[in-house]
């Protein structure tokens, strides 16, 4: 059940997600719009990563696309089937196409299983293979992982962090999925072992053909790691484009903000680059603003932004939901790198 | 420029059930007036350590600061009384946490916290007080400032409550910051709000920041000088541009290198092979020889000395100091 390269494998087709939040007893519930008609779809053997800034959804999607949790409206297609209604037991049988690594590797891994009874465990649900078969195949996957067979007998908290997330990808791989959601896979690891975790993560990508779902906050690793960008802005797919064409520069003013806001290790770099700092934060997702969702923010907002909703279109190779995209000279190359905003000045 | 904090030989170490942690060995550093020092380092490098004891901060036990000294403005801190001590934190020395929500009380409103700063160190009234408390809030950019001193931490976005957190520690209009990951909890794009304002407020009132990150753009972008700290010794220590383009350190060079994620596409990241010693098992020599491809047999034997490549870049490394197999 390998999928072609080019092939699409994972594919989310207008998903919403809203969660009732009850404000008082009386009070109407009210709902958070986590996700507002996200469609995404994920090639064989591609990376595409999610970014944007906490409560803008991509957790959510993530788990809608497991479906750990339950889409209100839309629908998940994994390698050409349709997945939003299967029963739990047919979807049993299909999530060992979909595996998904977590962020914290202190949490999702039980601390009182041994390395080999974690990463064998999917292969004991899914493959009737026989205990020897089993020990050899989880030995395997921690050779690959980079560990070792001599890591079986440990448990978690003998681990670094570091060696903890190689045995959360080696669990992943146990099924040879098609897809793997990895959720913030890294930011929990110090630098120098983040590297490590994603050169690893990108060898087996090259090996073995997995398609990388990435979800992340930290911009200037997506860039390096994806070969397409989704930046999603209060459950809204904002840009949609490719890390080449990304970082050429961003057609969307909000990841235009984005990527300049990020801080970059060259203090040369560093001194040249204008930085666009927003003025305020997100708004709430249980009330989002009318009209575009980032004209509260935005630097160039028109009338036209508060009230009609930009759809989701093309401008040349990439999609970008906003009214003045693609435009000559839109967005402007911001002048300064000053607050908009500044202080108030400073008596005594 | 006058030195605003000097901190000279200083060993922390924490007495622990599986033996001693010596978080912190022989640090000297200073920091001089307007001046901003990043110290740099990952998980158990004793980089937080050394905020903690600059406040004398550390809890003891089960810690204890064993050697050294910390002089602020010439004062020996750890020679000070209680009393004497109270004088200095929060009001010339303030500090910033990484978790606003954990350093705010959550049962005070926000305007009632930076006004006991007010009420304790300066000893104004309380009409006094409530003017002051909105002027900080607008300071460091909190719109609608007299009705945001009436809210909770839990209204605050985290933004915001970092924002609360600055206000509080320049009530008193201190001679050094200290900012502990002040930016690590928070989005990139409030992340650049909040730097931009420590950037804007330091300029203006002058005060020394002693920032603690573990993220290298962060120092590059705000910093002047680095020191670069590895299982609780400093290993590097130069101006910004100068350790950026030029790094000596081995570990600082590795650091620098897988961070350098805009590089050739495709290529795979240079990573450093292995971790941290284990602090109940530290390596006999250089700390980070382990890991280190360039390690001579000097290297596993004993502990290098920092000295100095430039009148103001120290290494404390045997073989950029130029010593070989």
């Amino acid at each position: 059940m390998s999928a072609a390269a080019g092939e699409t494998v994972l594919e989310a087709v207008d998903l919403v997600k809203h969660y009732p939040v009850k404000q008082g007893f009386f009070a109407p519930a009210r709902q958070v719009h986590a996700l507002d008609g996200v469609s995404l779809e994920l090639r064989h053997g591609e990376t595409l990563a999610v970014v944007g800034e906490s409560g803008c959804g991509k957790s959510t999607l993530a788990r809608c696309l497991m479906r750990l949790e339950e889409p209100t409206r839309g629908r998940v297609v994994l390698l050409g089937r349709d997945i939003t209604d299967l029963n739990k037991r047919t979807l049993r049988g299909l999530r060992r196409q979909m595996q998904i690594v977590f962020q914290d590797p202190y949490s999702s891994l039980n601390p009182r299983w041994s390395i080999g009874s974690i990463v064998g465990d999917p292969i004991r649900l899914h493959e009737p293979h026989s205990r020897t078969a089993r020990r050899a195949k989880v030995a395997e996957l921690l050779d690959t992982v980079g560990l070792g067979a001599q890591f079986m007998e440990r448990h978690p908290h003998e681990l670094s962090g570091g060696q903890r997330q190689r045995v959360a990808i080696a669990r992943a791989l146990a099924m040879n999925p098609a897809v793997i959601i990895c959720d913030e896979p890294v930011s929990a690891l110090d630098v120098s072992i983040q590297a490590q975790v994603i050169n690893l993560l990108k060898g087996l990508q090259k090996r073995l053909g997995i398609a990388y779902l990435f979800i992340s906050h930290n911009l200037a690793l997506v860039q390096h790691i994806s070969d397409r960008i989704a930046v999603m802005y209060l459950g809204e797919v904002v840009e949609l484009a490719d890390a080449r064409a990304m970082r050429s520069g961003a057609l969307h003013p909000y990841s235009q903000a984005l990527f300049s806001a990020a801080p970059i290790a060259d203090p040369d770099a560093a001194a040249r680059k204008t930085r666009i700092i927003l003025v305020g934060d997100v708004p709430s997702p249980v009330d989002p603003p009318t009209g575009c969702r980032f004209h509260t923010r935005c630097p160039y907002q028109q009338p036209v932004c508060t009230t009609d909703a930009p759809a989701l279109r093309p401008v040349g190779e990439r999609w970008v939901r906003c009214h003045f995209a693609g435009q000559p000279g839109f967005p402007p190359t911001p002048a300064s790198s000053r607050p908009i905003v500044e202080p108030a000045p400073l008596d005594s | 420029m006058s030195v605003v904090l000097e901190v000279e030989d200083l060993s922390v170490h924490f007495r622990t059930t599986l033996g001693v942690v010596k978080a912190v060995e022989g640090l000297t550093f200073a920091v001089r007036e307007g001046e901003t020092v990043a110290i740099v380092g990952e998980s158990g490098s004793g980089k937080s350590t050394v905020a903690l004891a600059a406040l004398r901060l550390i809890p003891d036990p089960p810690g204890k600061i064993v050697s050294g000294r910390i002089r602020f403005e010439g004062q020996d801190i750890l020679a000070l009384a209680d009393a004497e001590l109270r004088t200095v934190r929060g009001r010339r020395i303030a500090m910033i946490f990484q978790d606003p929500m954990m350093a705010l009380n959550p049962v005070y409103t926000v305007g009632r916290q930076i006004g006991e700063v007010l009420k304790l160190h300066l000893g104004l009234g309380s009409r006094e007080v409530a003017a002051e408390v909105v002027e900080l809030l607008r300071l460091v950019g909190v719109p609608a400032p007299a009705e945001r001193a009436l809210q909770y931490p839990h209204n605050l976005s985290g933004g915001m409550r970092q924002r609360v957190m600055i206000a509080m520690a320049l009530a008193c209009r201190p001679k050094l910051l200290i900012a502990d990951e002040p930016t690590t909890a928070l989005d990139v794009t409030v992340q650049a709000q909040v730097l931009d304002l420590i950037q804007s407020l330091k300029d203006r009132l002058g005060m020394a920041v002693l920032l603690i990150t573990h993220d290298l753009g962060v120092v590059a972008e705000t910093a002047h000088r680095v020191i670069v700290m590895y299982a609780g010794r400093k290993v590097e220590e130069g101006p910004v541009a100068e350790i950026f383009k030029a790094p000596r350190h081995p570990y600082t060079q590795g650091l620098l290198e897988a961070a350098q994620w805009d590089q050739a596409d495709g290529a795979p990241l240079h990573e450093i092979p292995g971790t941290i010693p284990s602090p109940f098992d530290m390596p006999r020599g250089c700390s980070f020889a382990p890991r280190c491809s360039f390690a001579i047999e000097r290297c596993q034997r004993e502990v290098p000395a920092l000295s100095d490549v430039t009148a103001r870049h120290s290494v404390a490394c045997f073989v950029a100091q130029g010593e070989t197999a």
